[in-house]
C-alpha cells in the first residue's frame, strides 16, 4: 500500500511486519522515532506477542537482545552514533556468538565534538565487528532491507545492521510502498534458531575458547559472511518478484555502460550523485555510479567485475580513517584491477554538511581530468583550518580546538556577508 | 526414594547437619536426586567458596523449578573455571556474554520466555562482586528498577579474583589486594569506601533481597527457594571465601564464612519489598581478630606488630552491623 510517511515510521511498520518478539529501546537522535513507533504499536496491542523493553543504556539494549535471541526470540533494536559506540562490546559479542539480531543504525556523526547530524562514522567504526552491514539509499529501500535483514540474519545465524542516513532518511516524509503482512510472512519464515537456551536440551553458550580453536571459530564467522555474498543477490531477486521492487542486493549500478569514471558511494547521497552524474552525462562525460548496498560482507568479486572497465574511480565517503584517509576507498582498492592511484577519495557530508551537486560535479571533473588530489575534503574551509593551525604555532595554550574554530567560522561568515 | 545417611555434622559449631534433620529438610545435595548443575571436573581452586556457593544455589533453583531453569553468567572465576573449552560443567542451559551485562542478558532471556508463554522456565543471573557491584551495576540497577523476572546471585569474594585479586567496590577496608598493596602508612584498602549492594538492592523496592554465606548451606538453599516463590527482580548476595585471594588455607573456606557471620562482619538477613524480614542470629559474637588472623590479606594488621587502631575500626563496623540488623541472639 502506498503511504506518505516519515522514514522512521516506515521502518517501524516494516519491522512490525517482521513480527519481532523482543524490542529493546534506548533513545538517541535520530533513531528515536523508530523505537517510539514500535513502542506505540506494542502498547496498543497491534504488535503482539512482543515485549518492548525500555532499557537503561544501549549497552543494555544490545545485551537484552543477546539474551532474547539466545533464548530463541526474534530480537530487534535501533541506535545511532554514541549509542552504537556505547554498546560496542555487546555488538561484537552478538556477532561472535552468531545471534541473528537485527539493528537499525540511523547514521550520525561521532563526538567529540558532539554533533547530532548525519555521517557514517558510527557504522564504519563497527565495520569489522562481524555484523552484516546493509546501507539504504532511500526510505523504500530502508524498509525493504529490514524484511530481507531478518531472513538473512536467521538463515546464517549472524546479526545484521541496516544503516540509514540520520535525518536525511529517518526524518524525511516520502512516499513508500508498504507491503502487506501476507507478503512479508511469505518471504520471511518463522525464526528457527540454530542454538537456543532450552532446559530440555541444555547447552553452554559463550564458553572460554583458547588458541586451540579460536582461529577456527573466527574463520567460520568469515565463512558465514561469504555465504551471505552468495545468498544476497538471489534473495534480492526473489524479493523483486514477490514485492515488485529492486531493493537490496549487493550493489546498484547507474549509467555504468561505457563509463570511464565511476563514482562509488553508500546511502542516501547516491540520489544527489545520480543527479550530478545526469548533469555531467548531458555534457558528454562518460561517468557512472556504483552504489554499495552490502558493505559487510564486502562484495569483492562483484565489485571487481563492475569496475572492470573503469579508468578512474571516485569514492564519496561520509567518514574517514583519521591518519589514513578513505575507509570505503581502502576497501574499493582491494577490488579494483586498475592502478590503485586511480582510486580517489572524496570525504563529504561530515557531521551533516550539505553535499551539493555543484561541489560534487567539480570533484568528479577533477578526477576525470587527472587534476584531483588523491584525498579531497569536499568544501573544506581551508582558511578556518589555517587559522587554527596558526593559533597553535603562536601560542602554547591555544585552547580547545573546536570551540575556537567555531568562533572563527562565525566571524568568517559574518565577514562574507 | 532412598536417602544416604550423610554425615554432615559440623563439629564445634551450632550448625545443624543433615543427619539430624527429617528428609524433607535436608540439603538438596544430600539426595541422589540432586541435579549437579555445576558438575565435577571444573577448574576452581581447591576450597573455592564460589564453586561451592554456585553448586548449592543453582541446584536449589533447579530443585524448586523442576529443572526448568536458564542461567546467565558474568565473566569471572565462575565462568572461566566452569567452561574450559570444549568442556563445560554446566548441566543447565547456560550463557556467558560479557563481564558487565549479565543482568541485561537475563532480562532478555526472561522477555523471550514471556513472549513464548514459557514462564514456567525461570531465569537466574550470576556474577562475582566485581561483575555485580562495579562493571555490571548499571545493567543490574536497570533490571531491578524494571522488576524483570530474574534472580540475580552475586558471589562476593571481595575482589576481582579472576584477574589476580584486584580491589573492587566490595573489597573490605584494610584488605590487601594487588591494587591496594599492604604498604605505606595506611596499608590495604581504604576505609569509608565501597558499596553495600544488598542495601542498594533493597532501596529499589524489589520483592526479595537476601544475603547468605557458604557456611550455612541449608540457609542458602532456603533463600534460593524463597526467592523462587516471587516473580520479579530478586537479589541474593552470597559471601564466598576465596583461599587464593584471601590467603587462607583451602580447608578453612567454611570456617572463614562462618566467622564472617559470627563476628558481625557479614550480616546474614532477608528482606521483602525493601523491609528486613529476618536475620540469621549470632549466638556468640566472635572478635573480628579471629576472622582476620587466618587471612594473609590482613597479615599487615598483625605483624610486625598488631595494628590495634585498624582492628578496632573493623570491630566497630562489625558491632555496627550487629546493632543495625539486631544480629545478637537476645537483641
Ligand atoms: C569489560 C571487561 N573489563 C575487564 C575484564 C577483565 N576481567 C575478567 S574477569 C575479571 C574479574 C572478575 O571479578 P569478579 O566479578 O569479582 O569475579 P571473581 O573472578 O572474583 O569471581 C576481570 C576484571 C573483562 N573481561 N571485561
Ligand atoms: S581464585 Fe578464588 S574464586 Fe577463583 S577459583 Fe580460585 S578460589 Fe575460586
Ligand atoms: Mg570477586
Amino acid at each position: 500500500m502506498l503511504k506518505q510517511i516519515e522514514g522512521s515510521h516506515a521502518v517501524a511498520e516494516a519491522v512490525a511486519l517482521c513480527r519481532p518478539e523482543v524490542i529493546c529501546a534506548y533513545p538517541i537522535s535520530p533513531q528515536t522515532h523508530i523505537v517510539e513507533g514500535l513502542g506505540e504499536m506494542v502498547k496498543a496491542g497491534e504488535l503482539s506477542p512482543c515485549e518492548f523493553i525500555n532499557v537503561e543504556s544501549e549497552f543494555a539494549a544490545m545485551s537484552v537482545a543477546i539474551g532474547a535471541s539466545a533464548a530463541g526470540a526474534r530480537a530487534y533494536t535501533a541506535t545511532a552514533s554514541q549509542g552504537l559506540l556505547f554498546m560496542t562490546e555487546a555488538v561484537f559479542n552478538a556477532a561472535g556468538m552468531g545471534l541473528p539480531i537485527v539493528m537499525t543504525v540511523a547514521n550520525r556523526a561521532i563526538g567529540a565534538p558532539i554533533n547530532i547530524w548525519n555521517d557514517h562514522t558510527d557504522s564504519m567504526s563497527q565495520r569489522d565487528c562481524g555484523w552484516i552491514q546493509l546501507f539504504a539509499e532511500t526510505n523504500q529501500e530502508a524498509l525493504d532491507l529490514h524484511i530481507q535483514a531478518f531472513r538473512l540474519a536467521e538463515e546464517l545465524s549472524l546479526p545484521v545492521m541496516v544503516c540509514m542516513d540520520g535525518f536525511i532518511l529517518t526524518h524525511a516524509y516520502e512516499r513508500v510502498d508498504m507491503p502487506t503482512q501476507e507478503q512479508v510472512d511469505a518471504f520471511l519464515p518463522p525464526f528457527e534458531p540454530r542454538q537456543v537456551l532450552d532446559p530440555q536440551d541444555p547447552v553452554s553458550m559463550g564458553a572460554m575458547v583458547g588458541p586451540e580453536a579460536f582461529t577456527e571459530v573466527r574463520y567460520l564467522a568469515h565463512v558465514k559472511q561469504m555465504q551471505a555474498l552468495d545468498l544476497i543477490p538471489g534473495w534480492a531477486e526473489e524479493f523483486r518478484k514477490a514485492f515488485g521492487r529492486d531493493s537490496g542486493g549487493l550493489m546498484h549500478q547507474y549509467r555504468m555502460e561505457d563509463a570511464d569514471t565511476v563514482v562509488v558511494a553508500l546511502g542516501s547521497v547516491l540520489g544527489t550523485i545520480k543527479d550530478t552524474v545526469d548533469g555531467l552525462r548531458e555534457k558528454g562525460h562518460r561517468i557512472g555510479v556504483l552504489g554499495i548496498t552490502c558493505f559487510r560482507p564486502w562484495p569483492t568479486s562483484a565489485l571487481r567485475a563492475a569496475l572492470e572497465r573503469a579508468r578512474k574511480v571516485s569514492v564519496v565517503e561520509k567518514a574517514f580513517g583519521v591518519g589514513l584517509g578513505g575507509i570505503v576507498s581502502a576497501n574499493v582498492r582491494t577490488s579494483y584491477s586498475g592502478s590503485l592511484d586511480d582510486v580517489f577519495t572524496v570525504i563529504a557530508g561530515l557531521g551533516g554538511r550539505p553535499i551539493t551537486r555543484e561541489s560534487l560535479a567539480r570533484a568528479f571533473t577533477e578526477v576525470e581530468q587527472g587534476t584531483s588530489a588523491p584525498l579531497v575534503f569536499l568544501d573544506l574551509n581551508r582558511a578556518a583550518v589555517d587559522r587554527a593551525l596558526a593559533r597553535e604555532r603562536e601560542s602554547r595554550r591555544s585552547g580547545p580546538i573546536a570551540e575556537a574554530l567555531l568562533r572563527d567560522v562565525g566571524l568568517v561568515t559574518a565577514q562574507l556577508r | 526414594m532412598s536417602f544416604q545417611p550423610v554425615k554432615f555434622y559440623q563439629t564445634g559449631t551450632f550448625t545443624v547437619g543433615n543427619r539430624l534433620l527429617p528428609d524433607g529438610e535436608r540439603s538438596v545435595q544430600s539426595t541422589v536426586r540432586r541435579h549437579n548443575s555445576l558438575n565435577s571436573g571444573h577448574r576452581a581452586c581447591q576450597g573455592c567458596g564460589e564453586a561451592l556457593g554456585a553448586r548449592y544455589a543453582i541446584d536449589a533453583a533447579m530443585e524448586v523449578t523442576g529443572g526448568q531453569l536458564i542461567a546467565a553468567n558474568a565473566t569471572g572465576c565462575l565462568e572461566v573455571f566452569s567452561t574450559p573449552y570444549p568442556e563445560t560443567s554446566w548441566q543447565v542451559p547456560w550463557i556467558h556474554s560479557l563481564f558487565g551485562n549479565t543482568a541485561a542478558v537475563a532480562t532478555g532471556i526472561a522477555a523471550a520466555l514471556r513472549v513464548k508463554g514459557r514462564e514456567d522456565v525461570r531465569v537466574v543471573a550470576q556474577g562475582g562482586d566485581g561483575g555485580t557491584t562495579d562493571i555490571g551495576f548499571g545493567c543490574l540497577s536497570g533490571m531491578f528498577e524494571r522488576n524483570d523476572d530474574v534472580l540475580y546471585i552475586c558471589y562476593d569474594n571481595g575482589a576481582y579474583m579472576n584477574t589476580g585479586v584486584q580491589r573492587s567496590s566490595a573489597t573490605p577496608p584494610a584488605a590487601r589486594t594487588a591494587t591496594t598493596a599492604a604498604v605505606g602508612s595506611t596499608p590495604g584498602n581504604t576505609f569509608g569506601q565501597g558499596k553495600d549492594l544488598p542495601a542498594i538492592a533493597m532501596a529499589h523496592g524489589i520483592p526479595y533481597v537476601a544475603t547468605a554465606t557458604v557456611s550455612e548451606l541449608r540457609d542458602l538453599e532456603a533463600k534460593v527457594r524463597r526467592a523462587m516463590e516471587f516473580r520479579g527482580a530478586r537479589y541474593l548476595h552470597i559471601l564466598v571465601p576465596c583461599p587464593l585471594g584471601w590467603g587462607h588455607d583451602s580447608s578453612l573456606t567454611i570456617r572463614m564464612a562462618r566467622l564472617a557471620h559470627e563476628s558481625g562482619i557479614f550480616p546474614v538477613f532477608e528482606a521483602e519489598n525493601g523491609e528486613v524480614t529476618g536475620v540469621a542470629k549470632i549466638r556468640r559474637q566472635v572478635p573480628v581478630e579471629e576472622y582476620l588472623k587466618p587471612q594473609k590479606r590482613y597479615a599487615h594488621l598483625f605483624s610486625p606488630r598488631p595494628n590495634e587502631d585498624v582492628i578496632r575500626r573493623i570491630q566497630a563496623q562489625a558491632d555496627r552491623n550487629i546493632r543495625r540488623y539486631r544480629l545478637l541472639q537476645d537483641s
